[in-house]
């Protein structure tokens, strides 16, 4: 219980996948502006990085390994998401309209995220079992939600400030990243190893 | 044609101006040597990936683009990523799962869907490596900073001199994320100075 209590919180906090890996950098630019899209596409993404960590951890232990096929790993990995995507984009279209129009775009952007990619990719090289790799899979989206959340938060406060023209933009972004990310770094001590 | 190449140098420069493909970017820029391997394999996958799509272009039908040139992509990308393995194997060791992570670098999408999906081959090529390249140089100069701050060395060479305090937040990921931002806002302030000067004499 303990191990699973601990990788959930270094997917989530001490090693935020957005501000320690890198990973699922574009929507973070990208979708940042408002709080009410922020919390949608995070709760998006977080259901799809926890199925697509089920699927892909059950495929590659019982497909691909056995018959010896890994070389096929990231062409059936990035299939296994994309299908997942639009099966996502499909149910929430037939359920609840409302939450589909407001998603929008961002919905099929979701499989070019690489912090699904990601995921999967780093729940081989760890070789988790399979209830490490569904707790990952869920400690990353809420990570990636927590960041795309706080980032949205100043980046609304952000309109009022008077910013250096060429930084405007993407520029100044990266470097707000770059402190949240030394923020994120102060919660190191929590896990230790 | 020569614009198809040169526009992805410097004014559609892929990392500077479009914003793209930020995750190989800011993760692999610790050292100026991974950001030029990153940068040839990136530039390897797009160059195959757009010459291939651009081939097959008339006969894939609009509704299934999308995965198909994703399938075309990592398919080139696990071909690079075997490449570096047999002939690289410290610098794959060190670039880890960002090497097959160019499967999502929107920036090879982005080619295929805006450019090679509707032009010619050749001109698909050129455009493509232009990307590349503009990326791979991006990728260089962000890993050069780093390194010499980070570490007083440029491609494992001393540069600064001895007993230089090394700035360790440079290799951390708060020093990409600022270094990249600065060089972006440093990228705007040169590209309207030129702006400038070429309106000027015209």
């Amino acid at each position: 219980m303990t191990e699973l209590l601990v990788i959930f919180i270094a997917a989530s906090i001490t090693n935020n996948f957005v501000l320690t890996y890198f990973l699922g950098i574009c929507p973070f630019i990208g979708v940042s502006n408002k709080i009410d899209s922020a919390v949608g596409l995070g709760m998006a993404t977080t259901f799809v990085m926890t199925m697509a960590a089920t699927v892909t951890w059950l495929i590659y232990h019982y497909i691909l390994v056995p018959y010896d096929l890994v070389f096929l790993q990231y062409v059936t990995f990035i299939i296994v998401i994309a299908s997942f995507v639009q099966f996502v984009e499909m149910f929430i279209r037939k359920t609840s309209p409302a939450l589909y129009k407001t998603l929008g775009i961002f919905l099929p952007l979701i499989t070019t995220n690489c912090a699904i990619l990601g995921l999967t990719l780093f729940m081989v090289l760890r070789n988790y079992s399979f209830p490490e790799a569904i707790i990952f899979g869920l400690g990353a989206g809420v990570g990636f939600t927590l960041a795309l959340v706080i980032m949205a938060g100043i980046r609304e406060e952000l309109d009022f400030a008077d910013i250096p023209e060429p930084l405007k933009g993407a520029g100044i972004t990266l470097i707000i990243a770059g402190m949240l990310a030394l923020a994120f770094m102060g919660f190191g001590g929590i896990i230790s190893g | 044609m020569i614009k198809d190449f040169v526009k992805g140098l410097w004014k559609e420069n892929p990392v500077f101006v479009q914003v793209l493909g930020m995750c190989p970017t800011l993760a692999v820029t610790t050292k100026a040597v991974f950001g030029l391997s990153m940068g040839v394999a990136t530039t390897f996958v797009v160059v195959s990936s757009s010459i291939v799509i651009s081939l097959i272009r008339k006969l894939v039908p609009k509704q299934v683009r999308i995965p198909m040139f994703t399938v075309i992509i990592a398919t080139f990308v696990t071909v690079a990523d075997y490449m570096l393995k047999a002939n690289f194997f410290e610098i794959s060791k060190a670039l880890g799962p960002y090497i097959p992570l160019i499967v999502v670098n929107c920036l090879i999408l982005g080619r295929a869907e805006a450019f090679a999906s509707k032009k010619g081959v050749v001109r698909s090529f050129l455009d493509a490596l232009g990307m590349g390249l503009g990326f791979t140089a991006a990728l260089i100069v962000l890993g050069s900073v780093r390194e010499l701050l980070g570490a007083g060395e440029v491609f494992g060479y001393r540069v600064l001199w001895e007993g230089f305090t090394e700035w360790i937040v440079m290799i951390l990921p708060a020093g990409a994320f600022i270094t990249l931002g600065l060089l972006v806002g440093l990228f705007n302030v040169i590209d309207k100075k030129v702006m400038n000067k070429e309106t000027k004499v015209t």
